[in-house]
């Protein structure tokens, strides 16, 4: 038997009795910046493919929404920092072991290609902005650019899209400080994850059958690989060193029992993925708006676990018997 | 580099907590945040138990993965050392480096909101002072040198005693050691 209990106070904000530094925002973050991954890997894929006419929501109308979504995240990574007058500081510096780095440079790359994404295709897909945007000199030659140049900024997404989504999942397996991200499987489960969330919102968008029809295959494909890339993540853990099996076993039992797999796996995966396999097949078509809405909402989950598992999982398990709530008492 | 440790010898250690109350003194700590803490670490079946005080701090690992998780390098070693610094005016409270110590070392600073941490306080290193925590001790159970320098009584001490790290699987080759 091991026991070791703090017998001076220890009770930093945020960091104890677990650490909590990073809650809501973080996952919202990670979760809009999968997003925008997918959807500009999805936009500029039928680019290069030149599958515009067959796809006229991903083509025309889906661009749009990843600048919408990366600012969204954005301001929710500001909404993070806890000391905000320094934000500029993440571009004065390129840290190269930092992922952190990466991510604020990679970002800064992704919002012009993102913006140029859309830009060509305003004036089809919302006319009465395309209208707007040409009213300035500006907006016009921006317009005209990106549609000059609308092979190489589709390249340029598709690569950019891929280093994003990846990077929202590297962000957390780099820290070897905590067991629950550090393996290699969270890269490939945001990239994936953002890609069906950006499918869900096809599905949410479009009024074309072939379009829905086709991205409802998508979704079940990128949402089965999402379960197998989960349950592969475990099996690593759980094969893993003393700390890694322990935070394996977090999602099997414990106070994450339930939301992993009442709150995340049944509603966020397992219900869309039967839903969708149902309006396959022509049934429950009254319901085709749920199965997205639950799709999104497991790609927000996912995210919200994973940040909280692994800021739980810890290689120290000190006893605190200091109870702030005693201090208050002294008052 | 010069490479500072700190040695502590848990066979003198009583768990009395004055290098908590020396640190929160020398570097004026709004209350209810903490640079180091004591562990009381209990080990065995009653009524064969062993009992070991800790005085725990950030470890100045040679391997800061601290240092590397941070993405604008406020979190920086001192001059040519292994003493992990803080620089506020550089840190924008990403808490990236929090979540990279394996120790939880880190805390924010209440209420700037920048991370803060042990300085081993370098400040009276560059005078030739001990930190406060060590100079504080009154079992004079806690050490601090130069471990370059084979003659230091740090490492001296290292050389001739029992000794361990905490968390060496995380590879982060702290500079703090418990003489066993």
């Amino acid at each position: 038997m091991l026991e070791e209990v703090l017998v001076t106070v220890r009770a930093n904000p945020h960091i104890d009795p677990v650490l909590t530094v990073w809650t809501w925002e973080i996952p919202a973050y990670l979760f809009m910046g999968g997003l925008t991954a997918g959807i500009m890997l999805f936009a500029s894929l039928m680019v290069l493919r030149g599958k515009e006419e067959d796809f006229p929501f991903v083509a025309r109308k889906l661009p749009l929404w990843a600048p919408i979504a990366l600012s969204v995240g954005m301001l929710f990574l500001f909404l993070d920092l806890s000391h905000k007058a320094y934000v500029w500081r993440f571009y004065t510096a390129f840290q190269p072991a930092s992922p952190m780095s990466w991510g604020s440079w990679i970002l800064l790359l992704v919002y012009p290609v993102s913006i140029l994404l859309a830009a060509c295709t305003l004036r089809e897909g919302y006319p009465w902005l395309g209208r707007l945007v040409d009213r300035f000199r500006a907006g016009t030659a921006i317009i005209d650019f990106a549609c000059r140049h609308r092979a190489a900024v589709a390249q340029w997404g598709v690569v950019l899209a891929v280093f994003l989504g990846f990077y929202t999942g590297i962000l957390l397996s780099a820290f070897s400080a905590r067991p629950f991200w550090n393996t290699g499987f969270l890269a490939p489960l945001f990239l994936i994850s953002g890609m069906s969330a950006a499918a869900a919102v096809v599905l949410l968008g479009t009024r074309n059958e072939y379009e829905r029809q086709t991205f409802t295959r998508i979704d079940i494909v990128l949402i089965t690989v999402k379960i197998a890339l989960i349950a592969l993540l475990l099996v690593n853990l759980a094969t893993g060193s003393r700390v890694q099996i322990e935070a394996s076993q977090m999602v099997f039992g414990g106070d994450f029992a339930i939301p992993f797999w009442v709150f995340f796996v049944i509603p966020g995966l397992m219900v869309p993925l039967v839903l969708e396999y149902l309006e396959l097949k022509g049934q429950r078509r009254a319901w085709m708006m749920i199965s997205p809405v639950l799709a999104l909402y497991g790609g927000y989950m996912l995210r919200h676990l994973t940040v909280d598992l692994g800021q739980t999982s810890s290689y120290v398990s000190y006893v605190n018997t200091f109870d702030p709530a005693l201090l208050e008492l002294l008052r | 580099m010069i490479r500072y440790a700190m040695v502590i010898d848990t066979q003198l250690c009583i768990g009395c907590g004055d290098c908590v109350v020396a640190c929160k003194t020398e570097n004026k700590l709004p209350a209810g945040l903490n640079r180091d803490w004591v562990v009381e670490a209990t080990r065995g079946r009653y009524p064969d138990l062993t009992t070991e005080f800790r005085s725990e701090r950030c470890n100045h690992c040679s391997h800061a993965t601290c240092v590397h998780a941070c993405p604008t390098g406020a979190s920086h070693l001192w001059k040519d050392t292994n003493i992990v610094l803080v620089e506020a005016s550089k840190c924008t409270g990403c808490k990236a480096c929090i979540a990279a110590c394996p120790y939880d070392a880190r805390l924010i600073m209440s209420p700037d909101g920048y991370v803060d941490k042990c300085t081993f306080c370098h400040h009276r290193v560059e005078t030739g002072q001990d930190p406060a925590c060590v100079s504080s001790c009154p079992t004079h159970c806690m050490h601090f040198g130069v471990l370059n320098d084979p003659n230091s009584a740090v490492s001296r001490l290292l050389a001739t005693r029992q000794q361990k790290v905490l968390l060496e699987e995380t590879g982060n080759q702290p500079n703090v050691y418990y003489l066993t």
